[in-house]
């Protein structure tokens, strides 16, 4: 799953996979996502595990690495 | 009853240090409490509600009907769309309580360009309290806030520290914490940094903003009448201004922040060193946190986020650049019906898309692109001095020097 997180993160920065390899860096503060690109990501990733992701769900905190995600993706697909 | 109220001493939130002494003594029993683990709620309402009473009674009093009539009415509209979501979703409902949630702001922040005077309907903080209820209601719309009572709602629209200029809490973070008693060693951290704020607060406001405000700025803003716009004095005018602004009203925030902690409530920070922003879009993330985070969140992303969904836009960068103007031009309107508060939001928007444009060429080019303490330095130098000017529009100091 985090590879998959990881394609749509490079996808919707338009950066090399490879800037992502840290799982638990924060994005937000390295400023590798910005909000146009969170967007994209939140899309993204509804498309794909099928779930419900609303902006306002979107708290930063729980949500700013790939290791994060993946936590967070898997607890909504199970709800 | 009015000339009792009317009779009454009038308090301004933080206006001076003997309103301090007040307060904290106020505030001591529920310290005690929540050493001992436990948060007397009754208590912890009853000194919210007489500190706000006494910052609208007085001559005053007129707000305090409005403020009442608010909070009942923004209550009903909570409560009732929230009965409402859990069995049914519709958009257009939701549109519906987001706009009657907005329409006492609209008609007070139309009425003295449409009739001439400021309007019945409002008064101090209004703006801070509709930031609090829609952003409720938005929250409600996606499911997010699955509990609320009447109760709850109304002691976090009427929490005494931030009732009147925010920090802007949100309905979901607030109540998680009012609804807890922080660990003792926990809510001693709190102390300790609330008393700390308490000081910078005080050094802020009443000191650095007090030189700035009272007496650099009125110099230059006479100084400055006289002479041509390119003068010296306006420029004085411009940096006594803009410094005064932000050690007013980041100290005010220090106070409400710091009372928020004493009282167990980790009210988020409004300021972050915003003049060592590098560019625009860092330094939104440092000015005024809470109002800009809250329109990022509520109007930029919800924009974007139904603008891609719906495919609005061939050309993501024509999205993005929409999608600024239209969130700083709504702030702008927010700030008041004026040419000046509008284009202050105009150039915001606006600097905010040259500035995304720049990150994207800086980034194509990156090979060629020098970077070092100096470039770092013009930075800061650009991003600061545009701010500055943009604060100048703000103060409304040039209406009265071109039109006054």
């Amino acid at each position: 799953m985090k590879d998959d997180i990881i394609n749509i993160l490079a996808d919707a920065t338009g950066r090399d996979v490879s800037d992502f390899s840290d799982t638990s860096e924060d994005l937000f503060a390295d400023g590798l996502l910005d909000s146009m690109a969170t967007v994209s990501v939140l899309l993204a990733l509804q498309d794909q595990f099928g779930i419900q992701v609303p902006v306002s769900e979107f708290d930063r905190s729980q949500w700013n690495s790939v290791d994060k995600m993946a936590d967070r993706v898997k607890e909504l697909q199970n709800d | 009853m009015i000339n009792w109220l009317s009779s009454l001493p009038n308090f301004t939130a933080y206006g001076t240090p003997v309103y301090f002494i007040y307060l904290l003594l106020a505030l001591l029993p529920l310290g005690i409490g929540l050493f001992f683990g436990k948060r007397f709620q009754w208590y912890e309402a009853l000194i919210s509600f007489i500190f706000i009473f006494l910052m609208f009674d007085g001559a005053s009093w007129q707000q305090l009907f409005s403020l009442i009539a608010y909070v009942i009415y923004q209550t009903f509209l909570v409560m009732y769309y929230h009965h409402y979501r859990k069995t049914n979703n519709s958009s257009g409902v939701f549109y519906l309580f987001s706009f009657l949630s907005l329409i006492p702001i609209i008609v007070v922040k139309l009425s003295p360009a449409m009739v001439g005077h400021n309007s019945l309907l409002g008064f101090l903080g209004i703006s801070y309290l509709t930031f609090r209820a829609v952003g409720t209601i938005i929250e409600t719309r996606d499911g997010m806030v699955k509990e609320i009572t009447p109760w709850h709602f109304i002691r976090f629209m009427l929490f005494m520290p931030t009732i009147t200029s925010g920090p802007i809490d949100r309905y979901r973070r607030f109540s998680k914490d009012y609804q807890k008693v922080p660990e003792r060693s926990d809510y001693l951290k709190l102390v300790e940094k609330g008393v700390f704020y308490l000081f910078l607060g005080f050094l802020y406001k009443f000191v650095i903003a007090y030189f700035f405000g009272q007496r650099f700025y009125p110099h230059f803003e006479q100084a400055a009448m006289s002479d041509g716009f390119f003068s010296w004095n306006m420029l004085g005018v411009m940096y006594t201004y803009g410094f005064y602004l932000f050690f007013d009203f980041a100290g005010y925030s220090l106070f409400a922040v710091a009372i928020s902690y004493f009282m167990g409530v980790k009210t988020p920070m409004n300021f972050k060193q915003p003049f060592k922003s590098k560019n625009i879009k860092e330094f939104w993330n440092r000015w005024h946190i809470s109002l800009s985070f809250w329109f990022r969140d509520y109007i930029f992303m919800r924009f974007v986020f139904m603008a891609t969904k719906k495919r609005w836009f061939k050309n993501r960068n024509a999205l993005s650049a929409t999608a600024y103007m239209l969130n700083m031009l709504t702030m702008g309107f927010w700030h008041g019906i004026t040419w000046y508060y509008i284009l202050y939001g105009f150039l915001h928007g606006l600097a905010l898309v040259v500035n995304d444009w720049w990150l994207r060429y800086k980034r194509k080019h990156l090979k060629k692109m020098p970077h070092n303490k100096f470039t770092e330095c013009v930075a800061i130098f650009v991003t600061f001095n545009f701010v500055m000017f943009t604060f100048l529009l703000f103060s409304g100091y040039l209406n009265t020097y071109f039109f006054g």
